[in-house]
């Protein structure tokens, strides 16, 4: 480890997310505020209004134009930062098409709350689950310690020379965005040391005002489809790329959070919960129980949602006797949660076990300690051959 | 682990005074965690906050169903019909009321706590914000932490004149509180 000790103090989850976004050094902010955002977009222009960074704030009159003032600054070859939320990320929508497909590598963070209704100031993974399929990075944390590390490593995978793709780091509306907790905050100098290999790397091309340079998925036929091709290869080499940011973190800061996956007490457990964001952390107390009792039971924490980390998945999962998936959010037209959904297109790698999906903590509802216990036995039974429900909406069943 | 739950209303202080304890216990080098849940922020409509600490750190991150203690900022809200439910055995209660008796409202809870926070807070600070009295009372009735523990977190979070107000209301609601065993 090289890191200097950071000071260590109680920090709401969007005072962090603030705070390490500034010592990232980003050169232009564009941010609207949005309940349970506005603390990110307020302390992070305090900082810069204190002196404490140099960067240009944007006052924007949406989100819309936040990510359009974004992208354009990050092709002009500015590190950008910006940070919304639920209905904000919607307002957005199509400007993060685009910057998706210009391959600007806007860092931003979204707040993850549900989105239909004026009543849903609450938490949940619909805005995610929305923007899924829109080319961006997307990364999921548990806790205020792993949005300080996660947002610092998401620009060295954002800008890295063979990924130049925007990146969307998630993390619960109230339960971690309104969360104060311990947290070290990293000293600038590692924070630098640590984002310095992107300036040795070859310049990613920028558009310099009255020289004749594209950009964007404008190319017609075979032009757009090359662009595509070489989007979707670029995040499928980021699954490694976050694995590999990730250990050199931890080589750094003594810190790290597996990369694409945390896997937690997996390697003889028999039984697996799938779960990302704050319920993980939960997950991990419920599996000391369980296992206290006799249960050999481990969790996989999704960090990464898109790209899906599909070959860890397979090698984390492959041979386990029955698998449970928990989401916070709903797949309309299918079954399953959205995050079931897609583990089960790996089925056929993983094995023909009992996949069960688990729908729970939509609009600020709690997915408590007993709701994963119960999601525990339930999995344990379906291992011994007993008859299971494959989807279950907890909310209902209390 | 230890998990207290305060009930206010929106402006009295409920998710601050959630926040300032936990950075008093991790003066005292105790993990902490720390979270309000409300729907709108508004004025005058109820609202919970959550405060846990151990000596290892905290993973999980629901709402407290099962507190060791829970702070009653506005006694409106001794209605609420789920005001004691799920309380741990031999739990603790403390009121902010100027009442000097009290009857044991739950049987889980064997140790009342009364402090007149509004009126020491409308004393010292000059408007009911009782929040740092009841820290003060929290930490003589409980013994968790120390008086000098939430002092010296109390400058994160404010500062002049109005600091010095704060640490004579929580000093006062150290040393002014009634504690009752049931």
């Amino acid at each position: 480890m090289k890191a200097k000790k950071g000071q260590v103090s109680v920090m709401m989850g969007n005072a962090v997310t603030a705070t390490v976004a500034a010592l990232c050094r980003p050169e232009v902010i564009a941010c609207y505020p949005i309940t349970p955002q506005s603390e990110v977009a307020e302390t992070i222009s305090s900082i810069v209004a204190d002196g404490k960074l140099d960067a240009d704030i944007v006052e924007v009159e949406g989100e819309n134009s936040a990510m359009n003032v974004c992208r354009g600054a990050s092709l002009a070859g500015a590190r950008t930062f910006t940070a919304t939320s639920s209905y904000g990320l919607v307002y957005m929508y199509d400007t993060i098409l685009e910057t998706a497909g210009f391959r600007a590598p806007v860092v931003m963070a979204n707040v993850n709350r549900e989105t239909p209704g004026i009543h849903a100031v609450s938490s949940g993974q619909q805005d995610l689950i929305s923007t899924r399929d829109s080319g961006w990075i997307q990364i999921i944390v548990e806790n205020n310690q792993e949005i300080a590390d996660q947002l610092i490593m998401c620009y060295r995978l954002a800008e890295d020379y063979d990924i130049q793709l925007p990146v969307m780091m998630n993390y619960d509306g109230y339960y971690l965005s309104y969360l104060n907790e311990e947290v070290e905050i990293p000293v600038q100098e590692d924070v630098d040391a640590f984002l310095a290999p992107l300036k040795k790397q070859p310049k990613r091309p920028v558009i310099v005002p009255g020289a004749a340079t594209g950009a964007g998925t404008h190319g017609m036929e075979m032009g757009y489809v090359e662009a595509r091709y070489k989007h979707w290869s670029a995040m499928d080499r980021a699954k490694k790329k976050v694995d590999e940011i990730d250990k050199e973190f931890g080589d750094y800061f003594g810190r790290s959070y597996g990369g694409q996956i945390e896997e937690y007490k997996m390697d003889d457990a028999e039984i697996a919960i799938v779960a990302s964001g704050s319920a993980a952390g939960t997950a991990k107390d419920v599996i000391d129980d369980k296992r206290a009792a006799g249960i050999k039971v481990g969790l996989v924490k999704l960090r990464l949602f898109r790209p899906f980390p599909e070959e860890r998945l397979i090698q984390a999962l492959k041979g386990k006797k029955a698998i449970s998936v928990i989401d916070r959010s709903i797949c309309f037209g299918w079954k399953y949660g959205p995050m079931c959904t897609e583990l089960k297109a790996l089925a056929s790698s993983i094995g023909n076990v009992p996949i069960l999906s688990y729908i729970d903590g939509l609009a600020n509802l709690d997915i408590t300690i007993p709701h994963i216990g119960r999601v525990v036995d339930e999995t344990a039974a379906a291992a011994e051959g007993k008859a299971y429900q494959d989807i279950t909406w907890i909310p209902l069943e209390e | 682990m230890k998990e207290i739950r305060f009930h206010g209303r929106g402006g009295q202080g409920a998710v601050m005074a959630a926040k300032m304890l936990a950075s008093a216990l991790l003066v005292e080098g105790k993990h902490v965690a720390s979270f309000p849940m409300y729907g709108f922020e508004r004025r005058g409509a109820p609202v919970v906050a959550f405060t846990r600490f151990d000596d290892k750190p905290i993973r999980v991150k629901t709402q407290i169903y099962n507190p060791d203690c829970i702070i009653v900022i506005d006694p409106g809200l001794l209605t609420l019909p789920t005001l004691f439910t799920g309380l741990k055995p031999n739990s603790t209660f403390i009121l902010n009321t100027a009442k000097k008796e009290y009857k044991q409202p739950d049987k889980a809870l064997t140790t009342g706590v009364l402090i007149n926070a509004t009126g020491i807070a409308v004393e010292e600070i000059g408007r009911d914000i009782p929040n740092t009295c009841l820290l003060g009372a929290f930490a003589a009735a409980t013994g968790w932490l120390t008086l000098d523990s939430v002092l010296k977190s109390l400058p994160e979070y404010l500062s002049g004149d109005i600091l010095q107000r704060n640490l004579k209301s929580a000093e006062r609601g150290y040393k002014e509180v009634e504690v009752i065993k049931w």
